[in-house]
This record gives C-alpha cells, sequence and structure tokens, in this order.
C-alpha cells in the first residue's frame, strides 16, 4: 500500500502546441502540496504556458493535468489563486472596487476579506484612486491580492516580482513563505531567482518546453544555465 | 462559499455600469454615430410627414443597429484589458451570469440612446404616431434586445479574431435579419397606423426566446474557447 500523500500538481505527458510551435513537451512531473515551488528559464521556455495550463486557461494538446485531485479544472478552480502577468484588474475601478467584485465571482460576501487582503499587500483599502493611476508594483502588489482572495489552497504566480522595488519583492517573499507555511502550494515563474533563495523548496528549471533540472539551490543550476538568469 | 448566480449577474452589471459612467466611452460613441446618422439621413432625403411614417422605420433602426454595433464592441473589448477576462474564466462564478449582465448592460446602453435619439427623428423626420404607442414602446423594447442578446454573443465570438471590428457586423447583421425585417414592419404599422403590429410582436417575441435560450447555453463554450 502506498501511504505517499498525492500530489497537488500531477502532470503526465503534457504538451501544448502553438501551430508547429510546441511551447510545452511532454511535461511529466509531480509537485507536493505545501511546498514552494519556482520555476525558472529563459524567454520562451514554457513557463507562463505551463501556469496558463494549470490555471485552466489554456488546453492541453496531449497529456493530463491532475490538481489537488481533480483532473476537472471547474472543479479545482475555487481552490486556485492565479496571477498573471497583466494585472488581470479594472483600471477604471479602485483597489476595492475591483476586491469586491472578484470576491463575488468566489461566492465570497464578506467584505472585510477585501480589506484584509489588501492590507496583506501592503496596501490601503481606503484609497479610492482608480487602479490605472497606481504605480507598476502597486498594481503588482494589488494583482497578488486578487490572487489570494479566494484564501486558495494552491497559488500560481507568474512573475510576481517584476516592476517591483526590492523591499516590496521582499516583502511578497515573505508572504509567499508564511502561506507556504499555512500549507499551501505554490508555484512561481520569475527571471528574479535570487529573491528565492533560501525560500523556495524546490527550482524547476526549464528550457524549450520541458523541465530540464530540479535543484534545491538556484545556484545549483546557475552555472550552467547563467544565460537565463 | 457557493457562488449565486444573480448576485454575479448584478455584481457585473453593477461593475459594468460604474465603468460606463467614469469613462463614457459607450454613450458618447453610440450618440455621435446615431446623430450622424439622423442628419445625414434627413438631408439625403428631405421627406414630407406622410412618406416619413413609412421610410421611418427602417432609418430608425438602421441607426440604431450600427449604433449598437459601436457599443457591442466595447462591451467586451474592456475585459481585454489588462486580461481581465481570465478573472473570469478561472472562476467558479457561471458564463451564463457574466452573457447575461452582459446583455443587461447593452440593452440599457442601447435604450437610453433610443430614448435620447427619438425626440430627434420626430423633429427631423416630422412625425407623429397613428397606432398605439404602447405597442410601439413594447416593440422597441423586443427589437433592442433582439439585437442586444445576438450582439453580445457574436461580440465575444469575434473577441479573438484579428479585426474583430469587422467580425461583429458581419457575423450579426445576417442573423438579424428575421428580427430587423420585424422590427422595421412592425414599427411601420404602428407609425401609420394602418396595420396591427401584433404578428411582428410576436415574431419578436418568439426571436427573442430561441437566440436568448440559445446564447445562455453554448456561452461557456465561447468563453472558455482559445
Amino acid at each position: 500500500m502506498n501511504d505517499s500523500p498525492e500530489p497537488a500538481i500531477l502532470l503526465r505527458g503534457l504538451s501544448k502546441q502553438f501551430g508547429k510551435f510546441a511551447a510545452l513537451r511532454r511535461v511529466t512531473a509531480e509537485f507536493s502540496a505545501g511546498r514552494l515551488y519556482c520555476i525558472l528559464g529563459g524567454n520562451g521556455a514554457g513557463k507562463t504556458t505551463l501556469l496558463r495550463t494549470l490555471a485552466g486557461l489554456s488546453r492541453p494538446t496531449r497529456g493530463t493535468v491532475s490538481l489537488l485531485g481533480e483532473t476537472d479544472f471547474r472543479a479545482a478552480s475555487p481552490k486556485i489563486g492565479y496571477m498573471a502577468h497583466p494585472s488581470l484588474l479594472y483600471d477604471e475601478l479602485s483597489g476595492m472596487e475591483n476586491l469586491r467584485y472578484f470576491a463575488c465571482l468566489y461566492g465570497i460576501a464578506d467584505e472585510a476579506r477585501c480589506s484584509d487582503a489588501i492590507r496583506a499587500v501592503a496596501l490601503d483599502p481606503t484609497l479610492t484612486r482608480a487602479v490605472g493611476q497606481y504605480s507598476q508594483g502597486m498594481r503588482q502588489r494589488l494583482s497578488l491580492a486578487r490572487a489570494f482572495l479566494n484564501r486558495p489552497e494552491m497559488l500560481l504566480l507568474d512573475e510576481p516580482f517584476s516592476n517591483v522595488d526590492l523591499t516590496s519583492a521582499q516583502a511578497m517573499v515573505r508572504l509567499l513563505c508564511d502561506s507556504r507555511d499555512a500549507g499551501k502550494t505554490i508555484v512561481v515563474t520569475t527571471h528574479q531567482a535570487a529573491l528565492l533563495d533560501g525560500s523556495a523548496d524546490e527550482f524547476v528549471w526549464m528550457d524549450a518546453g520541458a523541465i530540464v533540472n530540479r535543484t534545491k539551490d538556484w545556484k545549483l543550476s546557475a552555472g550552467s544555465a547563467s544565460e537565463l538568469i | 462559499m457557493s457562488v449565486d448566480f444573480i448576485r454575479v449577474c448584478r455584481a457585473t452589471l453593477t461593475k459594468d455600469l460604474r465603468l460606463e459612467w467614469r469613462s463614457r466611452d459607450v454613450i458618447n460613441a453610440m450618440l455621435f454615430f446615431a446623430l450622424l446618422v439622423v442628419v445625414i439621413f434627413s438631408f439625403s432625403f428631405d421627406p414630407t410627414a406622410e412618406e416619413s411614417r413609412h421610410i421611418a422605420g427602417g432609418l430608425i433602426w438602421v441607426a440604431f443597429l450600427f449604433a449598437a454595433v459601436v457599443a457591442l464592441n466595447q462591451t467586451w473589448a474592456r475585459e481585454l484589458r489588462n486580461d481581465v477576462l481570465d478573472a473570469y474564466r478561472i472562476s467558479p462564478a457561471p458564463a451564463n451570469a457574466l452573457f447575461l449582465a452582459k446583455a443587461i448592460g447593452n440593452f440599457l446602453f442601447v435604450s437610453i440612446l433610443e430614448l435620447l435619439m427619438t425626440p430627434l427623428f420626430v423633429v427631423f423626420y416630422n412625425l407623429r404616431v397613428l397606432g398605439s404607442a404602447s405597442s410601439l414602446a413594447l416593440l422597441a423594447a423586443l427589437g433592442t434586445w433582439a439585437l442586444v442578446v445576438n450582439g453580445t454573443f457574436f461580440a465575444a465570438i469575434s473577441l479573438r479574431t484579428r479585426s474583430r471590428e469587422i467580425m461583429l457586423p458581419l457575423l450579426l447583421f445576417p442573423i438579424s435579419i428575421p428580427a430587423i425585417i420585424a422590427m422595421v414592419n412592425g414599427t411601420t404599422a404602428i407609425l401609420t397606423g394602418e396595420d396591427s403590429a401584433r404578428f411582428w410582436l410576436v415574431l419578436l417575441g418568439a426571436y427573442d426566446v430561441v437566440f436568448t435560450t440559445g446564447s445562455m447555453l453554448l456561452f461557456e463554450t465561447v468563453l472558455h474557447a482559445e
């Protein structure tokens, strides 16, 4: 009898084809629950496609994905938080108005959840300014708050630290570590691996649509893939 | 956490109305377009009051149809900025609720346009309704819903095409032909008072039921298409 817990993410022969271009090539991997994974790779390595496929935004051409024991994405979606490269926010609405709307999409009626999420990323929930007038860093943090809103079991974060100053990025890393320690599974793609040094449980290296290496320390692979960083 | 259809629909509609109130993109573009059509047609035809009643049905609906396309293109374009639609796609909220809220929002925008433009039509074309005004109001409501329900659906289909502004009319106009015929003939019948508009009202009602049901059933596939 196998006593090992079921992995939070299970990928079997996952491929994604855009016309003749293969963005993902037969990716087979397991990611355990309650861990922080950092996906690294150069532009076009397949990081974003992998995350979009996990989030259910992109259908695999071949292969299967199982998230939190569910193969049907609709069943897993309430348990997933996703942050994309674009903000996924309405520029004309304030931060609180944005989060209030997205809370409704998850059946969350408690307004305090929205203000708590905004405070967690060090923003002010009473700010009435439209998101379009936020700095890029503030927008990134609000986007992270949106991903946290439904208290997901799994967080999929695409480049969360881009355009964020070092202090804010470090605060975001602390927030991710706290969430991991609370049992959430977190997958982060980034070009700023050093930020997650000592925080991420595993670094997953991608190249040409495939996972090429998995290491505990990002520096171990930095030599062979220095051009990626 | 259960996701309530009505609550999501109401929140989406409120959000869309708030976005429109702050930007006024849709209303301004529609008003300007419809105004141009009314003025250009009035200079082109210069009809008498009697002639006006016979051609006004066609003119009114052509103006509203073209103006509605402007609104319909905008309604989804707003969801593409910052990829906000993806946030809806990954949520457990029902796709139908988004569609219905968008259709109701467009119905309100086009109805506001109609309310603002109708007095201008009356002045420019020297119109006086000889038939039942309540039938005209009902016909306008059914006709407007026919335009926006199909328009909202086909605008969503053309969302990911490269030239969606052109694609929408190409998809929408042919499928709207039965509704447009009913709208124009029904309006002419009411304006002239020569005929009963009952048949056209029933036709529009049936058209609305069929296309609303079809769009609601198919929208989830459209929303999640890549």
